[in-house]
């Protein structure tokens, strides 16, 4: 299979069967009865690449996109925001409330691939293909995302901090199909950064991603709350926790940001591959996270 | 494998095709319809020669399947002119030059067709943003982007 795309002038697709469930029943049904070799379908942008390199040889792809309720993207005062899993980037980044509360959002979202691809790519398929890499997944996460899951005729909820267990593994089950995601409103005064280093400016993955957030909160010795998370070092996305308890506990210095990226630096485990050593991403880490981290203070101690 | 038959408007004319559940649509539209204008590159999503609109929007037609496209709207650089008349776009492109090889050309005009439906007065930042999708190994850019803007002006 790999040695024909190789050869062919028009690289093919692997045989499946396409599948287009109305319901979510039927659809969580078909997942069940072809669990190894049927995955949902969204917007297809790495199931495609991965089929195409014969990483993946499912038999099955089910499109989950016609099913009622996941196409929509709404936004309410209390709740916050909802996105539903087949609403696709550009439509996330285009939505009125989502450029005025949730900016970090638009910079992250911006930051993938292009437009072309973002007319297709999602959110939810972001999350879900739960790459280390995923330019999208480090603010849902500071921003306690929670995903809504649909199995077994109930939907549960998944918080995103709980949720990736390796490269490509999460809690998701066979048959399990994310509904939506929910992104509580943000708290008051929210500043967020995200931070890609790539070879170019945009359309590369990233080679270290970093987001922060920060807002104040008169409770802390420091007056602000400031969350980092880290994607491309770790096997999962992950947020250093320890950097929030450092920069909340004593007034906020350039020394005291030093020793957070450097608490950054260690908590990170990087690997070596295609776009970087992990010798430069842990480097990369510490001297970003600076930058991001000064870059977010720095704007809410002006106001 | 699956067969599908699908209807679809592809530059305002309405077609019917069967396709096989793993036809993408960059495929559909150059063996099944033969508009060959669509460029296949990269089959990755990545070089953008192989852009289309979908009900206006643009999607690397190499991206997605052809039984997704039930019921759309497909744009493809064949649908560019109207009335036998160049869109401005294509005019601005030939009279700056912006054209080498040729190949990421209809990927190239039909996202400057969808930035300046959307967007018909973009900075050079906003165009350069566009065009991110697209890649050119011969011009080097600058006048692909002298060509937007020219375009945008009339």
């Amino acid at each position: 299979m790999k040695s024909d795309n190789y050869i062919t002038a028009h690289p093919t697709l692997p045989k499946f069967d396409y599948v287009k469930p109305s319901s979510l029943r039927e659809a969580s049904q078909l997942l069940t009865e072809h669990s190894g070799e049927a995955r949902p379908l969204l917007g297809g942008t790495d199931i495609f690449v991965r089929m195409r390199d014969g990483d993946w040889e499912d038999k099955y792809l089910i499109d989950v996109k016609a099913i009622d309720g996941l196409n929509d993207i709404s936004y309410d005062s209390t709740l916050g925001l909802t996105i539903g899993a087949a609403v696709n980037m550009n439509r996330v980044s285009d939505f009125p409330q989502v450029r005025e509360s949730y900016p970090v959002l638009v910079e992250a979202i911006e930051s993938v691939a292009s437009y072309q691809l973002r007319t297709r790519a999602t959110i939810v398929g972001n999350i879900c293909n739960a790459s280390p890499a995923g330019d999208t997944i480090g603010v849902c996460m500071l921003l306690d995302g929670v995903l809504n899951v649909f199995s077994d005729s109930e939907i549960r909820q998944e918080p995103l901090k709980d949720f990736f267990q390796g490269p490509g593994e999460t809690n998701l089950q066979p048959g399990d199909i994310v509904t939506s995601l929910q992104l509580p409103v943000p708290p008051n005064g929210m500043i967020g950064k995200y931070f890609k280093l790539g070879r170019n400016n945009a359309s590369d993955l990233s080679i270290v991603g970093i987001t922060a957030i920060g807002y104040p909160d008169p409770e802390l010795v420091s007056g602000f709350r400031i969350k980092l998370a880290l994607a491309s070092v770790a096997p999962v996305p992950l947020e250093v926790t320890e950097v929030e308890t450092l920069l909340g506990n004593a007034p906020i210095t350039s020394q005291l940001i030093e020793e957070a990226s450097q608490t950054a630096m260690d908590a990170c485990t990087p690997i070596d591959d295609v776009r970087a050593s992990a010798r430069y991403r842990k480097l990369m880490v510490k001297n970003l996270s600076r930058k991001v981290l000064t870059d977010v203070f720095s704007t809410l101690n002006d106001r | 494998m699956a067969h599908h038959r699908i209807q679809l408007t592809v530059n305002d004319e309405l077609e019917q095709v069967d396709v096989p559940s793993n036809m993408t649509l960059l495929a559909m539209l150059r063996e099944k319809l033969t508009l060959t204008g669509t460029k296949n590159g990269c089959s990755t999503g990545e070089c953008g020669a192989c852009t289309v609109l979908i009900n206006g929007e643009p999607v690397n037609s190499c991206m997605i399947l052809a039984v997704e496209c039930n019921g759309a709207q497909v744009t493809t650089v064949e649908g560019l002119p109207q009335d036998g008349k160049l869109d401005p776009i294509q005019d601005a492109l030939i009279e700056a030059g912006g054209v080498q090889c040729g190949f990421c050309i209809p990927g190239v005009l039909i996202s400057s067709r969808a930035l300046l439906d959307r967007n018909p007065n973009p900075t050079e930042e906003e165009i350069r943003l566009a065009l991110v999708g697209n890649l050119c190994r011969c011009t080097g850019y600058v006048r692909i982007i002298e060509a937007v803007k020219q375009a945008a002006r009339t």
